[in-house]
């Protein structure tokens, strides 16, 4: 059957402004978004540029914006759309775009550096004979935070981020420090709560809850955000 | 553009992190990758890492050792191997103190599982081995060391397409590419360069790998008149989700699924009695196969079925929730309902550029090597995995060996000057690009891939013979010849995928020549290269490993002498 993709299309060299691009690919409706791209890549259109790579929803590459929401062009399938109309491709937003459906990520992992204070770890060069003990319990209080792929769908969907505060450290980076924070195993606690406090830090979630609808690895990242301001309040001294 | 390091990894996957990690205690360090680092295939790891720890049941790593040695048909190192299964626990112990998030038992320890191959004083029955984090080992290993890496100050260099290698004299001092952004390109110079860019999955139409799996490591090697060594050994997991070939995980046949033929037989017992579904992956997949050759895939097609309908809803959410979430996601179907279409996909190679036991890239078959250059991973061959990998130890490969060559380089480092960058580093790189760009020829890249990929799932995959090697053979030459006729569409600098896609190509063109050929030569069936012309294992001629190298005049083969050991070669039943 026939899909349209109607892409945001934008190339630096050349253009002034972004346009849109419409294809009409044969695709099933079982296959991913990503196929009907690279039909479109490797038959139509060489010029079109977009980041991929598991296309299978682990590595993170390709989070895009389909038809106004965030998501992942390998996880969603043509049937999770209305067909029968034109699906909107476009790059994610917040971020800036540099060529068609790619935006410059340095931001993004920027702001996954920023959460980790400098390094107290062990020397990897020391030689262990021991593992820490730690019980199911508390390694079940941060299991949400590790399906995090880093694919930044999340700030491509903050209203925060794309509207209030441009430099907000963002839901995954928070989500990154609350996977150390509550790890019973993490001797840097302090540290890691003190970066969390600093400005555009952890307050400047406004608890929207978009980065937990739009989570392709349906994370509970609001929910991880508020734990970890719920830590810093627990932590501070009492006030007499 | 020059950057100086001391130490420059090309690859950022679990093996480059942690040989960067390793160097990162007292060199300067980058990590050179062509994705951002973060989506480098290890992320897609699942079921676990091998060690034998003993938190579930006894165990031993001379058994881990033994196991690994049966699962290669006796064709790994068993000096290497002994390293492998030795250092193991104190492997996964430092990534425990790391941070590695590793699942818990009721102890608190490591919790480990079964997985294929694995077993107890030395054949005896499976053994509880695999450390893992549920079904996202892979994921939570990269995460833990990216953040390692960028505490220690690492220095990423993400989106650079490494093209060539630099020597002076016969030491290796850097490595060019270009920056996919811009087309620029960028020169890395250093006293230690490590390849270590994983496997060419992507040679093959259904593959477990991404798309960044071109073998790019190996055809820089090639480049470099450096050996590749037992080529012809590429692994098929026998449980890709059919058609799409999307990895579902051996922890699922070790958390209790089972494997059906279309008549709903159990049939792995009669391929391997005592091990059954968890024989290691060349013996199910030849066994699928022959199911499928049989008449007996489901409703004669070329599937089976994967049934994980005993194992529960909570202990499949539980034990393995990606792959729970991948069969919903791709197949609409609930895996505690209703049966999976499985068929195996091209999944890792056994072969790669030649190495010693720390990391060294050997030149040749008397073991001299390059000083300055190094590989670890799935692009180097130690070999421990000899002709068939077990799994779980690929990631502990990457660990034992990344740690082992990460020493190495601060061991010589030291000694070792910064050797002067050849004059034409840069412009090699800049001349390629250019040269491509302007290619005005009329054929296609992706054309040229797909057949490319056909050619290699039908004549050199699980089952092959002499006729159709020594056919693909010339075809790939064909193909070979074709891509110089490329003529790019896309003229653009900026992130111009279809000139990454040409260059990777003739990647994977040149790789395939060479897997073909080896395996043409390898006149024997042992461990994953099964020829029906010569269906036995022959120890009396092929206990070696294959060498092959690019000359002037095509393909060179050489063989070099297998490190035996305690193991005697003996028959490889399950």
């Amino acid at each position: 059957m026939k899909v349209t993709l109607k892409v945001y299309r934008f190339n630096p060299e050349t253009d002034t402004k972004p346009h849109y691009d419409s294809f009409n690919v044969e695709a099933e409706p079982n296959e991913r978004i990503l196929d009907c791209l690279n039909k479109v890549r490797w038959r139509q259109d060489s010029t079109l540029s977009f980041r991929m790579s598991c296309a299978h929803g682990i590595c993170g590459s390709d989070g895009l914006t389909i038809n106004n929401q965030a998501a992942l062009a390998c996880q969603k399938l043509v049937k999770d759309y209305d067909y029968s109309k034109e699906i909107l491709i476009e790059p994610l937003r917040y971020f800036e775009v540099v060529k068609d459906l790619i935006v410059d990520l340095k931001p993004f992992f920027e702001r996954i550096k920023s959460i980790s204070p400098e390094s107290s770890q062990n020397s990897v060069l020391d030689v262990l004979d021991a593992e820490r003990i730690q019980s199911v319990e508390e390694r079940s209080r941060f299991d949400d935070a590790l399906k995090c792929i880093l694919c930044g769908c999340c700030y491509g969907a903050c209203p925060v981020m794309t509207e209030q505060d441009q430099e907000f450290v963002g839901p995954a980076a928070i989500l990154r420090s609350q996977r150390y924070i509550f790890d019973s195993r993490t001797t840097d606690q302090p540290e890691r709560l003190a970066l969390m406090q600093k400005p555009h830090g952890v307050w400047g979630c406004k608890s929207y809850y978009v980065c937990t609808v739009v989570c392709p690895k349906n994370i509970k990242v609001t929910e991880a955000i508020l734990k970890t301001k719920k830590k810093i309040i627990e932590q501070q001294p009492n006030k007499e | 553009m020059i950057h100086e390091y001391d130490v420059v990894v090309i690859g950022g996957g679990i093996a480059g992190l942690y040989t960067a990690l390793t160097a990162s205690e007292n060199a300067r360090v980058a990590v050179v990758s062509k994705v951002h680092v973060t989506r480098s295939h290890s992320v897609a790891a699942q079921g676990g890492i091998a060690a034998s720890l003993g938190n579930e049941e006894g165990d031993h790593w001379e058994w881990h050792m033994y196991d690994t040695v049966k699962g290669s048909d006796f064709l790994a190192d068993q000096n290497a191997v002994e390293i492998l299964a030795n250092e193991a626990p104190n492997a996964i112990y430092t990534l425990e103190h790391l941070g590695v998030p590793f699942s818990r038992n009721k102890e608190g320890k490591i919790e480990q599982r079964r997985f294929g191959g694995h077993t107890r004083k030395f054949g005896e029955s499976p053994v509880k081995r695999a450390c893992y984090v549920s079904d996202r080992t892979g994921r939570a290993i990269m995460d833990t060391l990216y953040d390692r890496c960028q505490q220690k100050g690492v220095t990423f260099h993400n989106e650079i397409f490494i093209q060539h290698l630099l020597f002076e004299l016969n030491n290796c001092c850097g490595a060019a590419g270009y920056d996919l952004a811009t087309s620029a390109a960028h020169v890395f110079h250093t006293r230690a360069l490590v390849l270590a860019t994983g496997g060419c999955g992507k040679i093959y139409k259904t593959t477990s790998n991404g798309f960044a799996s071109t073998g790019d490591g190996f055809a820089l090697a090639l480049d470099a008149v450096l050996p590749l060594e037992d080529m012809e050994f590429v692994q098929f997991h026998p449980t890709g989700i059919y058609g799409l070939g999307i990895l579902l995980s051996e922890a699922a046949r070790a958390e209790g699924g089972i494997l059906r033929n279309g008549l709903g037989e159990r049939f792995m017992e009669r391929y391997a009695p005592s091990l059954k579904d968890l024989a290691p992956r060349d013996i199910v997949s030849r066994a699928i196969l022959r199911e499928i050759a049989d008449g007996k895939g489901v409703d004669g097609k070329d599937y089976v079925y994967l049934d994980l309908r005993d194992i529960g809803k909570n202990r499949l959410n539980q034990k393995l929730p990606e792959i729970t979430s991948f069969i919903k996601t791709y197949l609409g179907i609930d895996p505690s309902q209703t049966l999976i279409p499985v068929a195996p996909t091209c999944h890792y190679i056994m072969g790669g550029v030649s190495t010693d036991v720390d990391g060294h890239v050997l030149a040749d078959k008397a073991g001299l090597f390059l000083p300055g250059l190094y590989a670890v991973g799935e692009c180097a061959c130690v070999s421990v995995h000899g002709a068939n990998r077990l799994g779980c130890n690929s990631l502990i490969d990457l660990i034992v060996f990344g740690h082992r060559t990460g020493q190495s380089i601060l061991r010589e480092i030291k000694s070792r000057m910064l050797p002067p960058l050849p004059v034409q580093a840069e412009s090699i790189v800049a001349d390629k690009i250019s040269r491509l760009l302007e290619s005005k020829g009329n054929e296609c890249v992706a054309v040229l891939r797909e057949n490319m990929q056909k050619l290699m799932t039908t004549q050199c995959s699980v089952f092959r013979n002499g006729q159709t090697l020594q056919n693909a053979l010339e075809q790939i030459r064909h193909l070979k010849k074709c891509s110089l006729k490329i003529g790019l569409t896309n003229k653009s600098r900026v992130f111009n995928y279809e000139l990454q896609e040409a260059l990777e190509l003739d990647n994977m063109l040149r790789v395939a020549e060479v897997i073909v050929y080896s395996a043409l030569l390898r006149t024997e069936s042992r461990g994953a290269h099964f020829r029906s012309d010569y269906p036995d294992r022959n120890d009396d001629e092929w206990l070696k490993h294959t060498l092959v190298n690019e000359t002037l005049t095509g393909l060179q083969e050489n063989y070099k002498p297998l490190a035996v050991g305690r193991f005697e070669p003996e028959l490889r039943r399950y």
